[in-house]
């Protein structure tokens, strides 16, 4: 049998870094000013927008301008991972997976200013409607926490498969999704019965949500299917599964992990982790449109306001590659900490 | 069962865990729409007199050799599970059958079998596992935990007997594609006395060839102090070659192997059975989720997982996988199913993972550790295959000797 060795991974990662030391679009380098220019526009129509990028291993996080440029750091609590903006877009709650807590950062300010302590092992972070109650999973004690973020006591657990991940609650508030990845289903909790009420059979290890505009339908990551499963909210049950396919890899190379759907709820944009992309899937015909390149272990994934632009961590190669919606391209990739986790922009 | 009140107590916690968890609706669900349910007895079959878990070699803690019996993680296996089961009614219970010696091994197996328990989990030796086949017939799925004997996936192989244990050419292939990506091509073998130690030497001198490896240098070496035996014996003596890049040591009882880095003549790494180390787990493995399996094994059995604590998990959750799939299959269904990738289980070692048709073996990931952590994971990248690049670890379906495969 053959077996050469080379880096096929490494040499996907240097092609992006080569396209955006080209020109940022393929035709003619007519004037490479003007199209910088545009580039530029692009990614700063909304201009007062921040981009926070938690990071995991240097317990920060990042604060990029809407061109990927870095404004400045925040000291966190112990590896930071998910992040919810505050109801009034003041305050940004972020998880702490080593210590244990949500953080609290006061925008402005531009530092933590409070911790609230919570269970073993905290991943992934919903808020209630109201942005008072925090649902957390919390992954070593396998289960959904809920906590009062003004009381900071723990109003209730209820217990999931091992390994709970994704939280997702219902705009209404009655509702969480839990994913567990380890037990390969998708929890629907009753938040006023403060209990399981179904369990959905997903894909194999089931990682994060996105829900449909009109609630209908919901969608998740299966990180080790390649695939994402739609769910009917109405029946609870799947009804539809997209592949990805990507020519030249295999489907043990695809993991899909974030999601993240247009307002319109016409385009989803799903990163495919090890595949070190992201495609874009017509919500309509359950196509993917197109596959842009992005970084190693593309995971967090974050519109801009106007859906000009997607921003994705790259958990592997430690940065975030800001991808142009429109043209389908990646503009630019920029270092990021260590292990980024999860971009959050915010005007 | 170990008597160890700190275990016991933990074991009845996740006991009362499971309970919790347990919910009534669904198992009558199940029940309404005709499938079998109830729990599926596991049993896990091991021997009191194990020279492996001698107190006093668990004590040694060797790399890649067992931390102690697997029943900890069968438990860890079956909680895992639970939650997944139960929109199928099924559920997992485990029957610890711990044996004076291989002796009772007839007996026990023909009782099991006539008590019908339909799953088998075997931490045996070699010889164990194929009087458990016999005993078994298509009886019984079985899986064995721990032996990596390469001849039990060859000619000795069965249509119901899975590995979810690495086998030897796997391990060896892991650390041979290692040394070829970082171009350490030259490597000093010593090897130890016993048959096992022959069966290491094979299986390496199997994958150096794959993977271009050279061996300059084949030497055996012997635990002694007897100075007319210096040139087996002495580290230094058996390591003063200047040409070659590694050292690879083959040491099936690990001795040896432990004085041996930082112990050589030359400045060169030692690899193999000590040094850097071809492993089905690591407890410092942090990636793909395995720090939460690793945390909850440890609040479980109090101790760090290893790889063969590993291996026992993930036959559990194989099972739950299959029953999860096919919960009226027959275990004969079940092998057949678990073999021709049609259940995928996921070990947190990155891709999910099938038994490979040809021989029963869970293709997998192998980490190449040291005694810190994890600085390489085989297959390595750029390691070419036809169709699954985890076929490059191991015995690939046209070199099989296996002839028993599940109709």
């Amino acid at each position: 049998m053959p077996f050469s060795v080379k880096r096929p991974a490494a040499r996907r990662d240097d092609q992006v870094r080569r396209k955006e030391n080209r020109s940022i679009h393929p035709w003619k380098p007519l004037s490479q000013a003007v199209l910088t220019v545009l580039g530029a526009l692009a990614v700063g129509a909304a201009c007062a927008q921040s981009v926070y990028v938690s990071s995991e291993k240097d317990h920060k996080i990042h604060v990029f301008d809407a061109g990927g440029k870095l404004q400045t750091s925040i000291d966190t609590c112990q590896r930071p991972r998910d992040m919810k903006p505050s109801a009034d877009g003041s305050r940004i709650y972020v998880v702490c997976g080593d210590s244990n807590q949500i953080g609290v950062i006061d925008r402005t300010a531009g530092k933590m200013i409070d911790r609230i302590q919570v269970a073993d092992s905290p991943e992934i972070m919903d808020l209630s409607p109201d942005g008072k109650t925090a649902y957390v999973s919390i992954e070593d004690e396998s289960v959904l926490a809920a906590y009062d973020l003004a009381s900071r006591k723990t109003l209730f657990k209820v217990k999931t498969g091992g390994e709970p991940e994704g939280v997702l609650v219902t705009p209404d508030g009655k509702t969480a999704y839990v994913t567990s990845e380890d037990a390969n289903v998708v929890h629907v909790i009753d938040l006023g019965g403060r209990k399981v009420v179904k369990d959905i059979k997903a894909g194999q290890r089931p990682r994060r949500f996105a829900l449909s505009p009109d609630g209908k339908e919901l969608w998740v990551s299966n990180e080790l299917s390649a695939s994402v499963s739609l769910i009917d909210t109405a029946s609870r049950s799947v009804k539809a599964t997209i592949k990805f396919v990507i020519d030249g890899m295999r489907a043990s190379d695809i993991t899909p992990v974030g999601i993240v759907l247009t307002r319109d709820g016409q385009t989803a944009w799903v990163s495919l982790g090890r595949a070190n992309h992201v495609a874009e899937v017509d919500v309509a015909s359950r196509k993917v449109r197109r596959t842009v390149l992005a970084g190693k272990r593309a995971w967090g994934l974050a519109l801009s306001p106007d859906e000009s632009t997607l921003y994705v961590s790259n958990g592997l190669s430690d940065d975030m590659t800001l991808i142009d919606t429109r043209a389908g391209k990646a503009i630019r990739t920029v270092p990021a900490g260590r292990v980024p986790h999860t971009p959050l922009v915010l005007r | 069962m170990t008597g160890h009140a700190p275990m016991s107590s933990r074991r009845a916690w996740i006991g009362g865990a499971l309970a919790a968890l347990t919910l009534p609706a669904f198992a009558a669900t199940a029940a309404a729409a005709g499938k079998p349910t109830g729990a599926e007895t596991v049993a896990l079959i091991g021997l009191a007199d194990d020279p492996r878990h001698a107190a006093r070699r668990l004590e040694r803690a060797y790399p890649g050799h067992p931390a102690g019996r697997l029943l900890d993680a069968v438990q860890l296996g079956i909680a895992d599970s639970e939650v997944g089961l139960r929109g199928s009614g099924r559920s997992l219970k485990i029957r610890d059958v711990l044996l004076p010696g291989l002796d009772a091994l007839p007996a026990q197996l023909a009782q099991l079998r006539k008590e019908r328990v339909g799953y088998w989990l075997l931490d045996l030796p070699a010889v164990g596992v194929t009087q458990a086949l016999t005993a078994a017939g298509d009886a019984a799925l079985l899986f064995n935990l721990s032996a990596t004997q390469d001849s039990l996936r060859g000619a000795g192989c069965s249509a119901q007997l899975l590995h979810s244990m690495p086998s030897q050419s796997m391990l060896s292939d892991a650390l041979a594609q290692y040394l070829a990506a970082r171009s350490w091509r030259k490597a000093w073998v010593l090897h130890g006395p016993d048959p096992d130690d022959a069966l290491l030497l094979q299986a390496w001198n199997r994958a150096a060839g794959r993977y271009g490896i050279r061996n300059i240098g084949v030497k055996a070496f012997k635990l002694s102090g007897d100075p007319r035996e210096r040139e087996l014996a002495n580290t230094r003596l058996l390591t003063s070659d200047r040409e070659h890049d590694v050292v690879v040591v083959l040491d099936g009882d690990g001795e040896f192997a432990r004085t041996l880095p930082y112990a050589t003549q030359q400045p060169r790494p030692v690899v193999g059975s000590n040094g850097l180390v071809a492993l089905a787990w690591h407890p410092h493995w942090e990636r793909n989720g395995g720090p939460q399996v690793s945390r909850r094994f440890r609040k479980l059995a109090g101790r760090a997982m290893s790889g063969q604590d590993w291996s026992a998990w993930i036959a559990l959750r194989s099972i739950a996988a299959v029953l999860g799939e096919l919960p009226s299959a027959s275990v004969a269904e079940q092998a057949s199913a678990l073999r021709n990738g049609q259940v995928f289980v996921d070990g947190a070692k990155g891709p999910r993972l099938s038994y490979r048709a040809w021989d029963g073996q869970l293709r997998q990931p192998v980490f190449l550790s040291h005694g810190d952590g994890v600085i390489g994971v085989a297959p390595m990248d750029g390691v070419l295959h036809p169709l699954e690049q985890l076929d490059t670890l191991g015995v690939d379906r046209q070199e099989s000797a296996c002839k028993a495969m599940p109709k």
